[in-house]
């Protein structure tokens, strides 16, 4: 986070990415100077959890690990393999104690988002404490919205009541008001993409979004961003491209992506498309909206949070009009749906995705399904250049 | 001027070589050795056909092991490839089923032949040539047997869809004294039900063509049009779709440069 960015220079660019892609690796040291000053750490699965609530305590917020293959079979020991490996990896790294930010954690905050991690929350709360807030299904009725404000406010009860401190509404209202700060500054970044062609790969702009978890100077994180963001404006503006133009532009959505499967940013870019935006819980499903600033704090809250269009909502119209209004603001030739292995909820709504994006938008949409192994190489990279050369002669 | 397709398969490498009508073609084993088996077939294909190498202007690859073929000006998917091939054998079709070694797929075209959506079948030997490989193994014989066996047998139901399991239950049915015929027949309802629920996925508008070393089971065929209702085309060059259509976009590539591409010979050494 140190390095400074030279505005003029594409190579520094390259370079800040390339550290902002440690972020996760970079934070444990910071985290372990935090937590010896006496910081509490709160650790979190999912966009779910109300950040500001956290924050407001003092405590740090941290997103724990999940993303990779490697503590999966030790999870096997208890869960079972046909379960989506986003699961079997969070808790595998729980288990094994190869997550830091687990072990610093001093409370887990987890949600009732679908049976898989419900279950699992309950094996979870056998050793470490673990505070689970249960997400209503929908959010079409205003009991839902009263239901999860209830929830958030559950949530305050106990960080107070294990921290012995106190949430005031001042501190809750700063750190909402510090949220949507950081989320205005990761949209405007990341709405770079929307230029033709986008000054960056989709693959370094998922690193940068997803580096943010990681970050625990809220201030200098926004004020590194902002900096980014004019270098790249500027090195766009003489021309210094990052990508190549002409190429389908495509837009990612569907599950949390981020560690091992990376490998489909990365194999959707080397065969030949650009990736200008994520709709997806790295990108832009918790940036979109931000949290009103007047009022009943935690009904404002209750209402950001429900809003998320998550494949666990039923039904999940939010999703439709999100994608809606994405695909025409970043201009995309084709929806790429990733969907984990096991993850009902998103391969249920791959049907309702693909009929609305072919028949209503007119563009065309796949979906790949995958997990956290490297072994499906051959096989998506063979889907993937094959949806390449649907879009390709489009494009010319 | 000609141009070649390679489509090298994971059981089958085919060639076909080209100059507005299909002047030549071959099919041998891939074996071990992809690379190999790639540069044998367009050996062979020059050799049957008498071509000089420098006569070929534009060599398309295609199949899983199109990325080892590194004497081709060009490497494209097998969905774009097949697509194409089947389309040029009618232009009436609209859909392509294809049933390869490793994989198998249905395709969605438009009026001019151009892929508009397909699925692939999962990550596994299921629903795939490599099934019916090892099915017909089991029962002593070859793909190409379980025709002879199945027709005209009451059909003994295969439950499971794993190729794996799908061992474990034919042997256990064989223990039971079940026919070789009732079971050949059965392995080929359960291909059929596979290759029926990839359709609907993707489109059963007619003219289906059903591709790839699958196609030449006219049983397969038969049990696929009764559970689609649609009845399926299959053309003599089925087999080799997928390196027709390789070698019919290299041709159109050079027609496209206007039938006067530059010639080959100085990249001859290379191969």
């Amino acid at each position: 986070m140190q390095a400074l960015i030279n505005r003029d220079d594409m190579e520094s660019i390259q370079g800040f990415i390339e550290s902002l892609s440690r972020a996760r690796e970079n934070g444990f040291s910071e985290m372990e100077q935090l937590k010896k000053s006496g910081k509490k750490v709160v650790g979190t699965y999912c966009l779910f959890a109300p950040y500001e609530v956290i924050a407001a305590s003092g405590a740090l917020p941290v997103s724990l690990c999940g993303m990779k293959e490697e503590p999966i079979a030790q999870a096997e020991k208890h869960l079972p393999r046909n379960l989506c490996p986003l699961i079997k990896s969070s808790y595998g790294y729980a288990i094994t104690g190869t997550c830091p930010y687990f072990f610093y954690s001093d409370l887990v905050v987890g949600e009732t988002t679908c049976d898989g991690k419900k279950k699992m929350f309950e094996y979870l709360g056998k050793i470490t404490p673990v505070h689970v807030m249960r997400l209503p299904d929908s959010n079409n009725r205003e009991e839902d919205y009263v239901n999860w404000r209830k929830e958030i406010w559950y949530l305050k009860e106990r960080i107070e009541k294990d921290f012995g401190i106190d949430i005031t509404e001042e501190k809750l209202r700063d750190a909402i008001r510090g949220k949507n700060e950081e989320r205005r500054v990761f949209r405007e970044f990341y709405e770079l993409s929307k230029l033709d062609p986008p000054p960056l790969s989709g693959l370094e702009v998922f690193r940068v979004l997803f580096s943010s978890g990681y970050a625990f100077d809220k201030r200098k994180q926004i004020e590194t961003i902002r900096d980014l963001i004019s270098a790249v404006k500027n090195a766009y503006a003489k021309n210094d491209l990052r990508t190549q133009p002409g190429r389908p532009r495509i837009l990612v959505t569907g599950c949390p992506i981020g560690g091992a499967t990376e490998k489909v940013l990365r194999i959707i870019e080397e065969s030949g498309g650009t990736i200008v935006c994520f709709e997806n819980c790295g990108g832009t499903r918790d940036r979109e909206e931000l949290v009103e600033e007047q009022g009943d704090p935690y009904e404002a809250l209750a209402r950001k949070y429900l809003n998320i269009a998550c494949s666990c909502m039923s039904p999940n119209d939010n999703r439709i009009t999100m994608l809606s209004r994405l695909i025409d603001e970043y201009r995309a030739d084709g929806v790429i749906d990733v969907v984990l292995q096991a993850c009902h909820t998103y391969n249920v709504e791959t049907y309702r995705i693909k009929e609305f994006v072919r028949q209503q938008k007119h563009i065309p949409y796949m979906a790949v399904e995958t997990d956290y192994s490297q072994g499906d190489d051959g096989q998506m990279r063979t889907r993937i250049r094959a949806f390449m050369e649907i879009l390709e002669p489009r494009n010319t | 001027m000609y141009s070649a397709g390679i489509d090298i398969g994971s059981v089958a490498t085919k060639g076909v070589l080209f100059n507005g009508s299909i002047m030549g073609s071959v099919i041998i084993p891939t074996c071990w050795s992809p690379r190999d088996a790639s540069r044998e077939a367009l050996d062979r294909l020059l050799g049957k056909s008498n071509i000089g190498r420098e006569r070929v202007h534009a060599i398309i690859v295609t199949g899983y092991g199109r990325a080892l073929a590194d004497f081709a000006d060009q490497a494209i998917t097998e969905i774009a490839c097949h697509g194409r091939g089947a389309f040029f054998l009618n232009n009436s079709v609209r859909t392509v089923l294809d049933i390869g070694g490793q994989d198998s797929k249905a395709i969605s075209l438009d009026e001019q032949g151009n892929v508009t959506d397909f699925v692939m079948n999962d990550k596994c030997a299921a629903g795939t040539g490599r099934f019916l490989e090892v099915m017909a193994h089991l029962l002593g014989g070859e793909v190409q047997d379980l025709d002879r066996m199945a027709n005209g047998a009451e059909a003994q139901m295969i439950t499971n869809m794993c190729t794996v399991f799908a061992e474990s239950e034919v042997i256990s049915l064989l223990a039971k004294g079940v026919s070789k015929e009732s079971i050949a027949r059965g392995i080929l309802e359960s291909i059929a039900g596979r290759a029926a629920a990839l359709l609907v996925r993707v489109s059963v508008e007619p003219l289906i063509a059903f591709t790839g070393g699958a196609s030449r089971s006219a049983v397969l065929k038969e049990l696929i049009e009764q559970k689609t209702g649609v009845k399926l085309f299959v053309s003599p060059h089925a087999q080799i779709a997928g390196a027709h259509g390789a070698a019919l976009i290299g041709w159109n590539g050079l027609v496209r440069k206007g039938l006067n591409a530059p010639a080959r010979e100085q990249n001859a050494g290379a191969y």
